[in-house]
């Protein structure tokens, strides 16, 4: 009998099985997810971006940014860390309760401690340990709560908060999360470099801004133009050793103004269901002295990631 | 193999107005092939042509910094498209019709629409790359050629592959070699991944991160699966014939093709992919599993060329296969490695990536599909090689290439691994502790141009000589007639 047939449906089937696995399943499992809420503010996530950022993803894709930028932040595990509220009305409990803790710390450390809430007391526990710990601390009336911290690589260099996530990409075509790093991660460039004016400068002149910057220059994205009447509002405002000569100035043309606006777009830090996060709530109205706002830990503060980070 | 003969030695050089007899089937596949094989060397120079731009612009950056098609994003898709679809599968395509008609016994069928098809394909290409220069990339790695390229390109592999398939059911041979099942597979195989990719991700583009899975998908199938897929078909049928002995077991062949059927077209998610954990997961599985098949490969292939380099030494062809073996293990065990000792997630994004791909586009594709050309061209056109030494030459340059395009990025890789661990380093630092490295590798990238154009030159020079001695041998014969007229009439 000849098994030829037989044995090439079996090849075949083999074959197909990664298409089975990889281009069927995804479609079913991620290809119909929907919008989610963030957690625990509950807002709706992600929105489509502005329709200028959309034509800048096209500018970003036409330019192949993707080759030397990914938009994967990784995590490689999630600390807890445990953080102190309210010291709430019996506050000689929460001292020996703190001394049980931290017996390394003197009692005038501990008192100073618990004077500036809220506060980190303990950082990297496990997820047990910290339960634990905020346990003991609420016992004696104080409270306390766990702080879900995401580490790894890419979040220590200021990166992103927390790994992205399929829900991130939901809306965009094409989606290019990159494979080499050739240039730092983007996907969460608007958040750490939020200037417009910066990227349209690192655009035309990357050393200009970051000193020995491999970037290439996009020169082609900006107009160099004779200065009619007055100078346009969009002229870059060009370093020293830039300056052109009198009489000229440099205006983004529409397309880099759409790659800023795309790039500035980029904000990858809600926290979610699938990426736990703890983050700063929104200053709240001042109605209530005990608000919970304002925790700033070294891990966890955007703000350490305004520095042009490269 | 029992059509085939022995090649020509290669420091034999025949004198090179002298038209042999060509065999029936290598008269059937000559005009095709050389279109295909033509278009393969001329898209390679093209290819390296971008890639040396693109090369230049790490060292300094503002290097043609101003002409929107020539920034880097443009001119990197352009050359790895050129190679892919331009060199790989062009190459490929040519090796797979000959080798099914050649162990069939059989004639190719319908070489005019063959013809037509590669033209279509080369046609396909152009469009694709000059569409990619104007800013119409699809942004999808190696699938960059904008969907009405893609059509052209998918038609002309249509009218080729059909051709081989008729080919292949009408072979005189009955009797199956396992070159036929790794070849004939993939003449299936690049259609399906290829359209899936092309609708799913141009014509009805998914949603979000599962584009970017499929296109993951894609380029792992394409670069691994049909790659190896052809390159060991040829591998199975050459080296046998060129050192005279059987293939060591065909059951460990067949067992190489079951485990790359099976686990390797799993693989190409990273780690640090944004989605559901199950993917990376299982394509990590399946990369690991895949070194049963890749060891298998080496094995045998080791058995049958005798294990030892002398053999190397006797036979230029020959030491174009060993090294696309040693190439293909070498590159199955470092993507194995890839995936497994990724632990922070950001392994793979280092120059480790671009070296893997190199070892195996250059490292063993390429090397496995000159060595085939160099043996196919001249049965095809009854001629000698023109300059023989140059074989010898372009096989020296490639090998020292490659070794100095990878071993610079993958030593490069490692650096930026432990740097980038220490996060008091700042990112650029770590970024330009790669730049020395990246130097070597470009004096690697200069090698391979240098033996890019070697071939290209042979390749021209065989066909130059083909219709150089086919016209001597025309006007011989139509003055020779002029000269009897002349004489009965004086």
């Amino acid at each position: 009998m000849n098994f030829g047939p037989l044995i090439f449906l079996a090849a075949f089937f083999g074959l197909a099985c990664s298409w089975f696995g990889f281009v069927l399943t995804p479609q079913l499992q991620i290809g119909r997810l929907q919008q989610t809420n963030t957690v625990p503010a509950g807002a709706v996530y992600p929105v489509n971006r502005p329709g200028l950022a959309r034509q800048g993803l096209g500018v970003y894709r036409a330019n192949g940014c993707v080759y030397c930028h990914s938009l994967q932040v990784g995590q490689t595990g999630t600390v807890c860390d445990v953080v102190l509220t309210d010291a709430g009305t019996n506050q000689n409990d929460l001292l020996v309760a703190l001394r049980k803790l931290r017996p390394s710390l003197s009692e005038a450390e501990d008192k100073e401690l618990i004077s500036g809430l809220p506060k980190t007391i303990r950082q990297g526990l496990t997820k047990g340990e910290a339960e634990a710990m905020v346990k003991t601390l609420t016992t004696s009336s104080a409270k306390a709560v766990t702080w879900i911290v995401p580490v790894g690589p890419d979040i220590r260099r200021g990166w992103g908060i927390r790994r992205t996530v399929a829900e991130d990409f939901l809306f965009d075509y094409p989606v290019m999360l990159g494979s080499q790093r050739v240039g730092p991660d983007l996907a969460n460039v608007g958040v750490r470099l939020a200037d417009p004016k910066w990227h349209l400068l690192h655009l035309y002149a990357p050393r200009s801004q970051v000193k020995d910057s491999s970037m290439p220059p996009y020169r082609f994205l900006f107009e160099k133009r004779r200065i009619e009447r007055e100078r346009s509002p969009e002229a870059l405002v060009l370093p020293p050793e830039l300056a052109l000569e009198p009489g000229y100035e440099i205006v983004p043309k529409p397309v880099a103004t759409a790659l800023v606006t795309y790039l500035l777009s980029l904000q990858a830090n809600e926290p979610l269901f699938t990426a736990p996060v703890s983050v700063a709530a929104a200053p709240a109205p001042a109605d209530t002295n005990a608000t919970t706002g304002g925790v700033t830990t070294s891990t966890n503060a955007p703000a350490t990631n305004s520095v042009p980070a490269k | 193999m029992s059509s085939a003969s022995q090649p020509t030695a290669p420091s034999a050089p025949a004198p090179a107005a002298q038209v042999a007899a060509v065999s029936e089937i290598d008269f059937s596949c000559r005009l095709p092939l050389l279109v295909l094989f033509i278009g393969a060397a001329k898209w390679l120079v093209i290819g390296w042509v971008f890639e040396l731009i693109a090369s230049i612009k790490f060292h300094s950056p503002g290097f043609l910094a101003d002409a929107a098609w020539l920034t880097y994003g443009r001119v990197h898709a352009a050359f790895t498209n050129s190679l892919i679809y331009g060199f790989c599968v062009q190459a490929g395509l040519g090796v797979v019709l000959w080798l099914l008609a050649q162990l069939g016994g059989t004639k190719l069928a319908q070489r005019w629409l063959v013809t037509i098809g590669a033209i279509l394909w080369n046609l396909g290409v152009t469009v694709g790359v000059v569409g990619i220069l104007l800013g119409d990339s699809t942004g999808f790695e190696n699938l960059e050629m904008p969907g009405y390229a893609s059509v052209l390109v998918f038609i002309g592999y249509l009218l080729m592959a059909l051709w081989g398939v008729v080919t292949f059911h009408q072979r005189r041979e009955r009797r199956l070699f396992v070159s036929q099942w790794f070849l004939f597979t993939a003449l299936f195989w690049f259609p399906w991944i290829y359209s899936s990719a092309n609708l799913l991700l141009l014509t009805f583009p998914l949603r979000g991160v599962a584009q970017a899975v499929v296109a993951w998908w894609f380029s792992d199938n394409l670069l691994v699966v049909w790659l190896s897929l052809v390159g060991l078909g040829a591998l199975f049928c050459f080296i046998p014939k060129l050192t005279g002995r059987e293939s060591h077991s065909h059951y460990m062949g067949m067992f190489a093709y079951w485990m790359l059927i099976l686990f390797a077209g799993w693989g190409g998610i990273p780690n640090s992919a944004p989605v559901p954990v199950w993917m990376p997961v299982l394509s990590t599985i399946g990369t690991v599993l895949f070194l049963l098949g890749i060891v298998a490969v080496a094995l045998n292939l080791c058995e049958t060329a005798g294990c030892s380099l002398s053999v190397m030494r006797k036979n230029t062809f020959l030491s174009f296969f060993i090294f696309g073996v040693a190439a293909f293990a070498l590159a199955g065990f470092m993507r194995a490695g890839l995936v497994l000792l990724d632990v922070n997630q950001t392994l793979h994004f280092t120059w480790l990536g671009p070296a893997l791909k190199g070892l195996n586009l250059y490292g063993f594709f390429a090397m496995v599909m000159f060595g085939a050309v160099y043996l196919i061209m001249p049965r095809l056109l009854g001629v000698a090689l023109p300059w023989p030494k140059l074989v010898r030459t372009h096989f020296w340059l490639s090998a020292a290439g490659v070794v100095l395009l990878v071993l610079p990025l993958v030593l490069s890789g490692i650096v930026e691994e432990l740097k980038f661990k220490n996060t008091n380093e700042p990112f650029l630092a770590v970024v330009r502790s790669t730049l020395p490295f990246l130097r070597v590798s470009t004096m690697g990238d200069l090698l391979l141009l240098i033996g890019h154009l070697l071939f290209l030159t042979n390749v021209l020079g065989m066909v130059v000589g083909f219709y150089r001695a086919r016209a001597e041998a025309t006007y011989a014969e139509l003055t020779a007639d002029l000269f009897k007229t002349a004489e009965a009439r004086s």
